[in-house]
């Protein structure tokens, strides 16, 4: 009997011990990952998509509130007039969460693009969606009152061989972040009424 | 027969060098090699862990019930993998790109665990200090210089660093008119270069 609770206890503290200091490194490390995932991964895909931008977007780059959910926004300058927004968004693919900016002309409500960021597709296929520009290229200049999908769904987007199930969460992380601009035009429209001079 | 600390250290660099001399965690040995970089930036992870987890565990082995010693070593073994994780994240992102899931997957390499349970259970914390410090550096220079070879004929140069502190750059080593030989980068690559260099270390007696 004394040995059972020995076992028990060992464990128990073991894995308290563990899970705490486990759950103090992830308070430490988040913002210092999240700033390496902006500088390598979304920052360098977002000014893909806003290459012809007269500004950095993200440099110019602010956080609003949406509910009680907190958007990274970034902003691209065009023509003199900041006048496109890039959203994040994240959508359920086939291994895991697809992360994807998407970037959106306030001025007609047309997609400028979009980049898939982070993911853990399988290489060759789902990874396509991130590595094939011409699948990302589909969505370029479309209007965004359309809901997008894949051709299978009846949608307007090729899907990408082999890889249905990420291509449809592609779509539905647009299809999101298209809803969280559309949830937060007025604010946005307040926003970045003052940049792009 | 007590062995010295000095020994216990050496043997991990030499005479019982991981995956060469006893052939074990061949999982990331074949995995990561693709270059020089990912060899040494793996072999520097897995060498964290095994120092942390034999301290960790050579500590609490009066502590741990002989009957749930696995599962204590693993619990150990998989909170400084994550540390690891973590870490790698926050300061060397690109390194983390390139080893990916192999990070994770320190959890169950062999070598970690077998030092644990064969080595660090038995002894006292500062042989197993460097036990493995020794088995891990042993490690790394096996995992460093098969990313080499690979590196050297996959792409004719040697390119990279580690954590930003050492760089190294050695373009074109066979002159100009090498074609690269983009196997020695690819799976079955890395099988033929791991035996070549298994049967190299073993026309060198270990002792």
């Amino acid at each position: 009997m004394g040995e059972m609770i020995k076992m028990v206890v060992v464990l128990t503290v073991l894995s308290i011990v563990s899970g705490g200091s486990l759950a103090w490194l992830k308070d430490f490390t988040e913002p210092k990952i999240e700033n390496q995932v902006m500088n390598l991964v979304k920052g360098p895909a977002i000014r893909q998509i806003l290459q012809a931008a007269e500004n950095d977007p993200v440099e110019d780059r602010f956080k609003i509130m949406d509910g009680d959910v907190e958007r990274n926004i970034f902003v691209g300058v065009f023509d003199g007039a900041a006048n496109t927004v890039v959203v994040e968004s994240v959508a359920n693919g086939f291994a895991d969460k697809v992360g994807m900016v998407v970037a959106i002309n306030m001025a007609d409500d047309t997609l400028r693009g979009m980049a898939v960021t982070t993911h853990k597709e399988t290489p060759g296929l789902g990874a396509m969606a991130k590595d094939d520009p011409n699948f990302a290229a589909q969505f370029t200049d479309k209007v965004t009152t359309n809901p997008f999908g894949v051709t299978n769904d009846g949608g307007q987007i090729s899907a990408l061989s082999g890889a249905t199930i990420t291509s449809r969460a592609v779509c539905s992380g647009v299809n999101k972040a298209v809803e969280i601009y559309s949830r937060l035009k007025p604010q946005l429209e307040e926003q970045i009424k003052g940049m792009g001079k | 027969m007590a062995k010295s600390i000095a020994y216990e250290f050496t043997k991990g660099l030499w005479k019982d060098v991981p995956p060469f001399r006893l052939v074990l965690g061949l999982c990331p040995v074949l995995g990561v090699t693709t270059s020089l970089k990912n060899g040494i930036g793996m072999g520097l992870a897995t060498t964290f862990v095994l120092l942390c987890s034999n301290i960790l565990v050579s500590l609490l082995r009066k502590v741990i019930p002989a009957k749930v010693r696995i599962a204590c070593f693993i619990i150990i073994i998989a909170t400084f993998v994550i540390v690891v994780e973590q870490m790698m994240q926050a300061f060397a992102y690109p390194l983390f790109l390139d080893l990916g899931v192999f990070i994770p997957l320190i959890v169950v390499n062999c070598i970690v665990l077998g030092r644990a349970e064969a080595f660090a259970s038995k002894n006292g914390v500062i042989k197993s200090t460097a036990d493995g410090l020794g088995i891990g550096l042993g490690f790394t220079w096996a995992l460093g210089l098969l990313g080499a070879v690979r590196e050297l004929i996959g792409t004719g140069s040697l390119k990279g660093d580690v954590f930003g502190l050492i760089h190294w750059d050695v373009p074109n080593i066979f002159g100009a008119s090498f074609e690269p030989l983009g196997f020695a980068v690819q799976a079955p690559g890395a099988f033929v270069i791991l035996g070549l260099l298994l049967c190299a270390m073993n026309l060198i007696p270990s002792k």
